[in-house]
């Protein structure tokens, strides 16, 4: 059925259809509205469950854990200074290995204060331990948290789901919500073998010796690992269910391609209009979106680029004496890559900044002229600032 | 004691706990008056120490050892996954300490009051930061000596029950060792409640008290009958009931034992004293009673 909805109100759908029962949530703009709808179901007894309305996206991530551990389905919205506070249970959640999911809405970290697009909030949380996708669209986004239970009740790990603050959180588009029994199909009820057991009383998150604590953490390296090739046959099964999919990374006429343009989230959309338009042109410029960011899809990345010579990476979002975070990661990942390509890292779009389809010309024709490597991001701000 | 002669003893021999710890044997009471049927919250605290390190433990009951400051919301979400599933048999229990409670877990705590979940939630007071080696806590009494007040404590202990009283929950109460039948009386009283409910509980502990390890339970009965730790309860906010009738004995008696206070000043103790003696004042108006 296809309805008019925003991004975050697709999230909600996407939610109500996994039939979570446990929602623990704390209000920030601009994620409310996830939690308005959610409560709104909640107290219409069209979502079955509980919405713990905690005192904090501390709690919030703490309460989702606890009642993870008892088997149950948990979710929460978040964003910004919200997910910042989360920070110590994010690290709590993986260690736990619960398949809790999260929506983050990326909005810039103050200070100083705005309220507006910016992915250093989920990308700050690189190191927690969970999974994270970055959604172009609403559409994108309500299937992404399916795909993240089906995937994190699979391997115990929690996952993140982003979209941008306004751009997409609150951008009306045309939505297909599935239909419930299809979701049923897909997602199975979630089991958790390490939930609280009263006929073999255990010791949940005990002190370890060093060894162990390294055991433990390998195991979670190989799960999250496994995370890369499970992603990308959950959507595969996702698109024979619902007719529609999005693999970890999507390339896009990058076969002949000169330049490669690398994007995640709503920069996409309007990098495939700039793109398009470059071709008809006669530019031969390509287009790779990142889906995955964690784990990092090396492989599907390097395989997509292979035999290219220049790659412009655009970020919307900047690690402070570092640069660009999908570049970082990007050129990381490209570093044994037989063609050494050029990896030119773009700072464009920050605190909520438009980006363009111009802008993205102009990085396309900037990286033509560029024939020597440069580590500094280059920022794209508009003209006469 | 009624119960410890009927039920299992879910504290295990061989924990981790000092000689003499109050606390460990206050976990043990309340342990025993849950019974089987309960999963508990432990967080960072002499309450993680006295578990073992894995792969021991000596908790009989299914425990998880949360972070600092989120006893409550732990319990809570425990609380709320096995309500959604139905289960409705189980009881949950969140331990902290006085930093856990009276600082770094009072906001969540008081989220989880707000929302009257369903747990009970128990402090384990010991009066001070004794996991980290006695540091000053909000909890810490007027003058004490801690490894962060080495002149002695500047300010007094913060009220919690009134903190707790102010949120409506239906119980609270305050309990001691000392007086292990109206600690587990409350601990049972409190299983037959739904939301949240607070236990105050001082424990002493010999090594941050700088005490002999035999006084434990003399100290805590000390506290009790000096009036410096009264046995209330607090209903909806607003019922007091007075369990025990206090002795009213000086509180020279209860600070002389003990070698936090061992350099207080004449003027110190007296003060100490006119403290108690307000308190008791405002306790017994509040539960109704006169002079
Ligand atoms: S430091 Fe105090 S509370 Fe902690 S185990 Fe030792 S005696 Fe008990
Ligand atoms: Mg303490």
């Amino acid at each position: 059925m296809k309805e008019f909805m925003t991004g975050n109100h697709a999230i909600a759908h996407a939610v109500k259809l996994c039939r979570t029962p446990l929602i623990a949530a704390y209000p920030i703009t601009p994620q409310t509205p996830i939690y308005e709808k959610l409560s709104e179901w909640e107290a219409s007894g069209q979502l079955k469950g509980i919405m713990m309305r905690t005192e904090s996206e501390h709690s919030a991530m703490a309460s989702c854990i606890a009642a993870s551990l008892t088997g149950v389905r948990t979710f929460t919205a978040s964003s910004s200074q919200g997910i910042a506070l989360m920070h110590e249970m994010l690290h709590f959640a993986s260690g736990c290995r619960v398949p809790v999911v999260m929506a983050n809405v990326n909005r810039l970290l103050a200070a100083p204060w705005g309220f507006w697009a910016d992915q250093l909030d989920s990308l700050s949380q690189r190191d927690t331990g969970w999974i994270q996708f970055y959604c172009e669209n609403g559409q994108e986004a309500l299937d992404s948290v399916i795909q993240a239970y089906r995937i994190a009740e699979q391997v115990y790990l929690p996952a993140m789901v982003s979209i941008e603050a306004f751009f997409v959180s609150h951008f009306m588009e045309v939505v297909d919500l599935p239909e419930q029994e299809q979701v049923d199909r897909f997602l199975p009820p979630m089991d958790l073998p390490h939930k609280f057991d009263m006929d073999k009383p255990g010791f949940l998150v005990p002190v370890v010796p060093s060894e162990l604590y390294r055991k433990y953490k390998h195991m979670a390296q190989v799960s999250m690992d496994s995370v890369k090739g499970l992603a990308l046959q959950v959507d595969q099964e996702f698109r024979n269910e619902f007719g529609r999919g999005y693999g970890i990374v999507e390339p896009l006429m990058v076969e002949d391609a000169e330049v490669v343009v690398v994007t995640a989230g709503s920069i996409t959309g309007t990098a495939r209009v700039a793109i398009k338009e470059l071709r008809e042109r006669g530019y031969r410029i390509g287009l790779l979106k990142v889906r995955l960011f964690r784990p990092f899809p090396g492989e599907a990345i390097r395989e997509a680029l292979r035999g290219r010579k220049r790659i412009a990476v655009i970020d919307r979002n900047f690690s402070l004496g570092g640069g660009g975070i999908f570049c970082q990661e990007l050129r990381a990942a490209l570093v044994h890559s037989p063609d050494r390509p050029l990896v030119f890292s773009y700072i464009a779009g920050i605190g909520g900044t438009d980006v363009r389809p111009e802008m993205i010309e102009r990085v396309c024709l900037d990286v033509m002229e560029r024939t020597e490597p440069m580590d500094t991001p280059i920022w794209i701000m508009e003209e006469g600032s | 004691m009624v119960l410890t002669e009927e039920r299992p003893n879910l504290l295990r021999p061989g924990h981790a706990a000092c000689a003499g710890c109050g606390l460990a044997t206050g976990m043990k009471l309340v342990l025993q008056a849950m019974g089987p049927r309960t999963i508990a919250v432990i967080v960072p605290s002499c309450e993680g120490a006295i578990g073992g390190v894995y792969p021991y433990t000596a908790y009989g009951v299914p425990t998880i050892h949360s972070a600092f400051e989120i006893a409550a919301p732990t319990a809570a979400g425990i609380a709320n996954g096995l309500k959604v599933q139905g289960i409705t048999d189980i009881q949950v229990l969140a331990f902290a300490g006085d930093g856990g409670t009276f600082d770094i877990g009072l906001q969540a705590l008081s989220g989880v009051a707000k929302n009257n979940d369903d747990i009970i939630y128990v402090c384990l007071d010991n009066e001070g930061y004794m996991n980290t080696g006695i540091q000053v806590s909000s909890s810490t009494p007027s003058f004490a000596w801690t490894g962060t007040t080495p002149k002695g404590n500047p300010r007094r202990k913060k009220n919690i029950m009134e903190i707790m009283a102010a949120h409506y929950n239906p119980y609270s109460a305050t309990a001691t060792i000392g007086f292990p039948r109206d600690l587990q009386q409350k601990i049972t009283k409190a299983k037959g409640i739904r939301g949240t409910k607070f236990i105050h509980m001082l424990v002493p502990c010999p090594t941050g008290w700088r005490t002999p390890s035999d006084i434990s339970p003399e100290l805590s009965v000390l506290a009790v009958e000096t009036n410096i730790f009264p046995l209330y309860e607090v209903e909806d906010g607003k019922r007091y009931t007075i369990n025990h009738q206090p002795r009213r004995l000086p509180v020279r008696e209860y600070l002389s034992r003990q070698g936090r206070f061992r350099h207080l000043k004449e003027e110190e103790i007296e003060q100490i004293q006119r403290d108690a003696d307000e308190e008791w004042k405002k306790l017994r108006y509040r539960a109704g009673l006169s002079g």
